[in-house]
């Protein structure tokens, strides 16, 4: 069986590639846009802290013996803890400025992070093994799907929906984007809006750690990371739009699998296919996917 | 106190020429630098070694065009690296596989720069703020896939040993004192250029658009070919920084058109004080220098610029120069007469 002269294993292979890709391309962007909603700012730390989620993961392995499976609550937990204090402490008094600063402050933050774990860690990236439950794979008859491949797609997906749901159906989730919407007004009804933004930040952060762990495994767990998949994920931001939580986690998906689909096609392009496609939605539609016109 | 006040009973004459003044302080006075400068460049490279000084006038240029656009148009370009690094390649191309001479190779690459900034350039400004800034960012990580893989670009080795071919075809390139001299000459002509640009209509209608686009577009400018033509100018001096590197070092490499070296320019620019024409030549000194120092370990120097990047936006966001000039202003303000004292302490934020 083959498709286009490429033959369907090769081609279904990609195509997970593309869908586990576009998984954390997803979940990344869903944290930036929950953070940007209510912040303002574009978080440039995101790479970073996924990274970081990774590391935590591989150090609570390395140092204390925590397995795989609490280490996926644990890093997220701890990164988000991190990332309150970060909102708290130095995102807090940018509030009122020009939101360029808090991209500036948070590159900056990206590059003590990146610089840190570099300079204890090198460049070439600690292994980090599959857990053992989540080891070998299924025979689907045309393709040979990894277990641990298939539980990350079911992982993002399911904490994808979880907090679509938390934002549209939930009390906390309407307060949220009432917030967003006009933060003096919901204040006035008596709501804690600056708590409600330091527990976004942590969430969002939080969010990109799980993203992190989850990634261990299939990636080295490497310092240089988050800088890597972090500009990929801007520019699917771009495409998606940032007002809209549905817009990212479909259009994470969506370039993932595009991606996976072009290495099959053109492996060469693979690279640059999100910029193009970045390109083509700024001629045809600049507010984005699912942005509204501005 | 009454000292003080015929002091400034005997200026009020002058009311006129002190408001002028009061807007450019002596120390931002910037043809008294500039000629200050031009002397000590002239003669600096009997003291320090010329290569050094040529790097940071290099890096200097390259953050003065970055700040045309961040400075005076209030646009944050974070893919500047694009234009430098690309252009780098290409002048480092003629000049080795296609022997043109040194100023031929330098237009080309200075053009190159032009040509990018204008596509680059025509696709973010379709979008505003952050979103400027994230799409010149991604279209650059673009221009760095395009390098790594382009026949011409040499991968990941880059451009290495790329002749100096003699200047004019007649003037010796090989001795560095005389790559110094020609880098200084661009280095002026660079920023000769950026000041015409600021201190020109053309450069207020910038400014008109960088406080309040709506306004701007409302009495009858067209913003967007505004917003390109700084886009494009910036560009092209930044591939001007890019080729005269080539010139300097004989090499391209993949560290220039990367993103950390976009962040490295808005580090300078940021440092040394945004919006002001002597702010990022001084964020270049410091940041070369630093890097310099520290050459030794790669990682000391990312997590040195993060944590200057972190304490600039908080406690600095003036930059150096901007911060003294502030400085400067108040103390004038507080020196001369309290009359208009109040106005000016207003602008503290």
């Amino acid at each position: 069986m083959a498709f286009f002269d490429i033959p369907l294993p090769v081609f279904m292979g990609q195509l997970l590639i593309g869908l586990i890709n576009g998984a954390f391309y997803a979940v990344l962007s869903l944290g930036l846009a929950l953070i940007f909603g209510l912040l303002n700012i574009v978080n440039f730390a995101h790479g970073a802290l996924y990274m970081v989620g990774a590391f935590v993961a591989f150090l609570l392995l390395d140092i204390l013996g925590i397995g795989y499976w609490p280490s996926l609550v644990l890093a997220p937990i701890i990164v988000g803890l991190f990332g309150i204090v970060i909102e708290r402490l130095l995102l807090r008094p940018l509030a009122d400025l020009d939101h360029l600063y808090g991209l500036l402050l948070t590159f900056g933050l990206a590059l003590l992070l990146e610089g840190a774990f570099r300079h204890f860690y090198g460049v070439s990236g600690e292994r980090y093994a599959i857990p053992d439950s989540l080891q070998g794979g299924f025979n689907l008859g045309f393709m040979f799907l990894p277990t641990y491949r298939a539980w990350v797609i079911a992982a993002s997906l399911i904490v994808c929906i979880a907090t679509w749901l938390l934002i549209e159906k939930t009390r906390l989730g309407a307060t949220m984007r009432a917030a967003v919407e006009n933060a003096d007004l919901v204040r006035a009804f008596g709501v804690n809006v600056p708590l409600l933004v330091t527990i976004t930040y942590g969430f969002g952060v939080a969010l990109a750690a799980f993203a992190g762990v989850l990634a261990a495994p299939i990636y080295s767990v490497n310092p240089l990371m988050g800088s890597n998949i972090i500009i990929v994920v801007f520019a699917i931001v771009v495409i998606g739009g940032l007002g809209s939580i549905k817009g990212a986690i479909v259009s994470g998906f969506l370039l993932g699998v595009c991606e996976g689909l072009t290495r099959v096609f053109w492996p060469e392009a693979s690279n640059i296919v999100i910029f193009v496609v970045m390109a083509i939605v700024l001629i045809v539609r600049p507010a984005g996917l699912f942005g509204k016109a501005a | 106190m009454s000292q003080s006040n015929a002091h400034s009973s005997g200026e009020l004459s002058h009311l006129a020429d002190e408001e002028s003044e009061r807007r450019t302080p002596l120390i931002a006075d910037l043809r008294l630098w500039a000629v200050i400068g031009i002397v000590a460049l002239l003669i600096a490279p009997h003291f320090i070694y010329p290569v050094m000084i040529a790097k940071v006038l290099c890096f200097a240029l390259f953050a003065a065009a970055f700040n045309l656009l961040l400075g005076f148009a209030g646009l944050l370009s974070f893919g500047h690296a694009a234009f430098f690094g690309f252009s780098a390649y290409v002048t480092g191309y003629c000049l080795q596989s296609l022997g043109f001479s040194a100023e031929l190779g330098i237009l080309a690459g200075t053009a190159t720069g032009a040509l990018l900034g204008l596509l680059i350039g025509a696709l973010a400004i379709r979008r505003q703020g952050i979103y400027f800034a994230m799409i010149t960012l991604a279209l650059s990580q673009m221009v760095y896939f395009v390098c790594l893989q382009a026949p011409f670009t040499g991968g990941e080795d880059g451009l290495q040993g790329v002749p100096r071919q003699p200047l004019f075809g007649v003037i010796d390139m090989t001795r560095n004192i005389n790559v110094y001299y020609l880098v200084l000459a661009i280095f002026c002509f660079g920023i000769f250029i950026i000041y015409r640009a600021v201190h020109s209509p053309f450069g207020q209608v910038l400014k008109s658009i960088r406080e309040n686009e709506d306004r701007a577009i409302s009495l009858g400018y067209d913003a967007d070919r505004y917003k390109l033509l700084a886009f494009v100018l910036s560009a092209t001096l930044a591939g001007l920084a890019g080729s005269t590197k080539v010139m300097i070092f004989q090499l391209a490499s993949l560290t220039d058109v990367q993103w950390q070296m976009s962040g490295e320019v808005v580090l300078m620019a940021v440092l040394g004080g945004i919006g002001t024409m002597l702010g990022p030549i001084l964020g270049a000194t410091i940041i070369i220098t630093l890097q310099n120092e520290l050459a030794q370990i790669g990682s000391l120097t990312t997590i040195v610029q993060g944590a200057v990047f972190v304490v600039c936006v908080l406690l600095f966001r003036r930059g150096i120069v901007g911060e003294l000039s502030h400085r400067w202003n108040r103390w004038r303000g507080r020196s001369d007469g309290r009359g208009g004292d109040a106005p000016r302490t207003v602008q503290e934020s």
